[in-house]
């Protein structure tokens, strides 16, 4: 019988400085959240709030593991654990810098010329300057390989650089973000689908040609938008990495979307309401409940966590990512289920009452979960993979 | 994992998958007790891994000894190496010396009490303990009993009790001992609570079913590989890789939480990880089991493939030493007595 070693989680490492950081992060937290559940934003990372995000890069919290002279502060991936989970846990409102701070300053750390991680890693770090991925559109969903943006070599008046056309769609946040990575179409995609693409820097605020309309969602916000392009002129200098190389690029990237504590902890805080609303002595069905999605989140955190030490130690977990998004998300999902079987109340956006709007809130968001980072679907194919099935 | 505990899990492997075939555990289904494993699991140390060293035992780290459990879990291992582990734990815990041989525990279930009473310088012990693993093929028992003032640990002869034959789902032997004055043949004052005694039994199960539950992914894959059907493995079916998937996700999560409940042990017993391993790897042994059937189709509902060694085995190990519902209702109210602003705090402490 063979072991199967692509799906193995080696144990979290244990990490006492961490608590220290955890006990600041806790104090800032009580000192600059509002207190009402209702009030913050929930399921989606919190909401944006760019004063929030400021005075976290006034900590030295964004960018943390990343060299000090581009603004970073040289801590470790497991430090920066803690603070994600503790900010998650309590809905701070992180939006604002999340998707910066996870994978686009690790990209352009990564791949970014000189020029442009002095420009915009420092911005990043300050809590500045918020990012938005430019990968889905209308065609290309779980299909990425099959982008259709073009990036046509052009001349404009500093040089030579790309003229792009095309349309990105569920772009989260673009309406309030300063960057799109954009992925588009430079050649052809050659036998294997993925070649000919490549990722551009664009200054949402400053570039000609390029449009915001709003997607709402069904819950009536504006998370999503269309994106669209038109003649844009790029310069060469905002290719981000390697023209043609946007397919390795990408998938490196959401190896690191997949595993953090936001896959597990969306829900988290109609946990928190359905045990305020539940009380200290509640019933044995209830307490049982509770019991078991408690155990469910102490599992998921350690694998978790088991993900986290491994990318530390420069393996790639892309497997066991995928692994734990896919559990993550599926509790995510269970727990409004569960939370209105155990209070007899109807979920309803503009109620007073905390349990009852977070509830109503979370079980809107709740079919996001599974969607947005790799569907189920994909995640299991790519666990499928890690057993040797395909 | 600690260089000890990966050297001490890979020679276990080689004793299991030595001493564990098919043939063994079709005899052992049986009846019959596996004679040849015995010695070697007692040569190994592993039957006194919970015993100190300085009371004759092979005094293991106690999360190096219980993540043992994980690889007998994947072999099925068809003798009471648990049992034996938790009595010498029990009884080196209360001073007595420890038996040779295979050893079990009474009480398990959470009703039954057994009380005790002075007789000159010993005690007899009095009341029924039901579903004692492995009772029969023991000559001890190592008993916890009610002194009216406090906790005893006491050794009772095998002979000493009537013992009614009984089994698991698995074909192990569950069986129920009546104590009408049985004489203790030593006895000592307890450290150990009837609470503690069925949490650690619990972290001991999770950790059989964490391995079980990678037997049984390892055996499904590999057959999804074998069996063909329309012209093609039916692993590469997609609708049997998302289940598989699934599978997978929950052998990893028993793992996990199995994990966690080891290195916690050894802490306390009243860790967050304890409840939490024995709820989640109980939970995942029903899904999988469930799969694996699935995948392997007619086949593996007989005898005929050792599928049913290990997913039996799951359904036995879930409800033993308290079922999901058990653990959940005690961490639940935990949990909810501790109120809301101490939640994320509590599990950030579990570990």
């Amino acid at each position: 019988m063979a072991r199967i070693e692509s799906l193995g989680f080696a144990p979290p490492p244990p990490f006492p400085p961490g608590e220290v950081l955890r006990g600041e992060v806790r104090a800032f937290l009580a000192e600059h959240l509002p207190q009402r559940a209702g009030t913050r934003g929930v399921g989606s990372w919190g909401g944006h709030d760019r004063e929030f995000s400021r005075k976290m890069g006034a900590r030295g919290w964004i960018g943390m593991t990343w060299p000090r002279r581009y603004g970073g502060h040289e801590r470790s991936a497991l430090e920066r654990y803690v603070v994600l989970e503790e900010m998650l846990a309590a809905g701070a409102p992180v939006t604002g810098h999340w998707v910066a701070d996870r994978q686009s300053g690790p990209l352009i750390l990564r791949v970014g010329t000189e020029e442009q991680k002095q420009a915009i890693l420092p911005r990043i770090a300050a809590g500045e300057c918020a990012f938005c991925i430019g990968m889905s559109e209308p065609d290309s969903g779980s299909d990425l390989a099959s982008v259709r943006t073009r990036a046509a070599a052009a001349k404009g008046k500093g040089g030579g650089g790309f003229l792009i056309n095309g349309t990105k769609l569920w772009t989260s946040n673009a309406h309030c973000s300063e960057y799109m990575i954009l992925l588009a179409r430079t050649g052809e995609a050659g036998e294997q689908r993925h070649g000919g693409l490549t990722q551009f820097l664009v200054d949402l605020k400053a570039t000609q040609g390029i449009s915001i309309r709003p997607v709402h969602n069904l819950s009536g916000d504006h998370h999503f938008n269309e994106v669209v392009f038109e003649d844009v002129f790029l310069p060469a200098a905002n290719v981000l990495g390697e023209v043609g190389g946007g397919w390795r690029q990408v998938t490196s990237e959401l190896a690191f979307e997949r595993s953090g504590p936001e896959r597990f902890l969306s829900s988290f805080t109609l946990l928190v309401e359905l045990t305020r609303v539940l009380g200290a002595d509640p019933s044995e069905r209830s307490r049982i409940a509770l019991g078991r999605v408690v155990a469910h989140i102490t599992t998921l955190r350690r694998l978790s966590r088991s993900v986290a030490g491994m990318l530390q130690a420069g393996a790639n977990p892309a497997q066991q990512a995928a692994l734990v998004k896919d559990l993550g998300t599926t509790l995510e999902q269970e727990i409004p289920e569960i939370a209105r079987q155990l209070i007899d109340a109807e979920p309803d956006r503009a109620s007073t009452q905390d349990f009852v709007t977070v509830l109503a809130h979370t079980m809107m968001n709740a079919p996001s979960f599974s969607i947005r980072g790799g569907t189920r679907e994909i995640l299991r194919g790519m666990i499928a993979r890690g057993l040797g099935l395909r | 994992m600690s260089e000890t505990r990966e050297l001490v899990r890979e020679a276990a492997e080689r004793l299991f998958e030595k001493h564990c075939s098919a043939e063994t555990l079709r005899r052992a289904d049986g009846g019959e007790f596996p004679q040849a494993l015995w010695r070697a699991l007692a040569q190994a140390g592993y039957t006194s891994a919970l015993v100190p060293e300085s009371a004759g035992g092979a005094g293991l780290e106690m999360s190096d000894a219980l993540s043992l459990l994980i690889s007998a879990g994947r072999h099925a291992v068809p003798a009471p190496l648990a049992e034996t582990m938790l009595a010498g734990w029990l009884l080196s815990a209360a001073g007595i010396a420890v038996p040779e041989g295979p050893l079990t525990v009474a009480p398990v279930r959470a009703g039954d009490s057994l009380s005790a009473k002075r007789d000159g310088a010993g005690w007899r012990i009095d009341g029924t303990a039901s579903r004692v693993p492995w009772a029969r093929q023991c000559g001890t028992i190592a008993v916890l009993a009610d002194t009216g003032a406090g906790s005893l640990v006491a050794l009772v002869a095998a002979a000493d009790c009537e013992i009614r034959d009984g089994h698991n789902v698995a074909g192990e032997p569950r069986d129920e001992l009546v104590f009408a004055a049985a004489k203790s043949l030593h006895a000592g004052a307890s450290a150990v609570s009837a609470g503690a005694l069925r949490a650690l039994g619990a972290v001991m199960r999770s950790a059989q079913m964490a391995g079980a539950l990678q037997s049984v992914l390892e055996t499904s894959v590999q057959y999804a590989r074998e069996r063909v059907q329309f012209g093609r493995p039916i692993g590469r079916f997609q609708a049997v890789q998302q289940n598989l998937a699934v599978l997978a996700g929950q052998a990893a999560a028993a793992t996990a939480a199995a994990e966690a409940a080891i290195e916690a042990a050894a802490q306390g017993l009243d860790s967050i990880a304890v409840a939490a391993a024995k709820i989640r790897a109980g939970e995942a042994a029903g899904i999988g089991a469930a799969i694996a059937h699935q995948v392997h189709g007619a086949i593996g509902f007989t005898q005929e493939h050792r599928l049913h060694y290990s997913t039996r085995r799951l359904w036995s190990w879930r409800d033993e030493f308290g079922n999901e519902a058990w653990w959940a209702r005690r961490l639940g109210g935990e949990v909810a007595a501790a109120g809301p602003a101490r939640l994320w705090q509590g599990i950030t402490a579990a570990g």
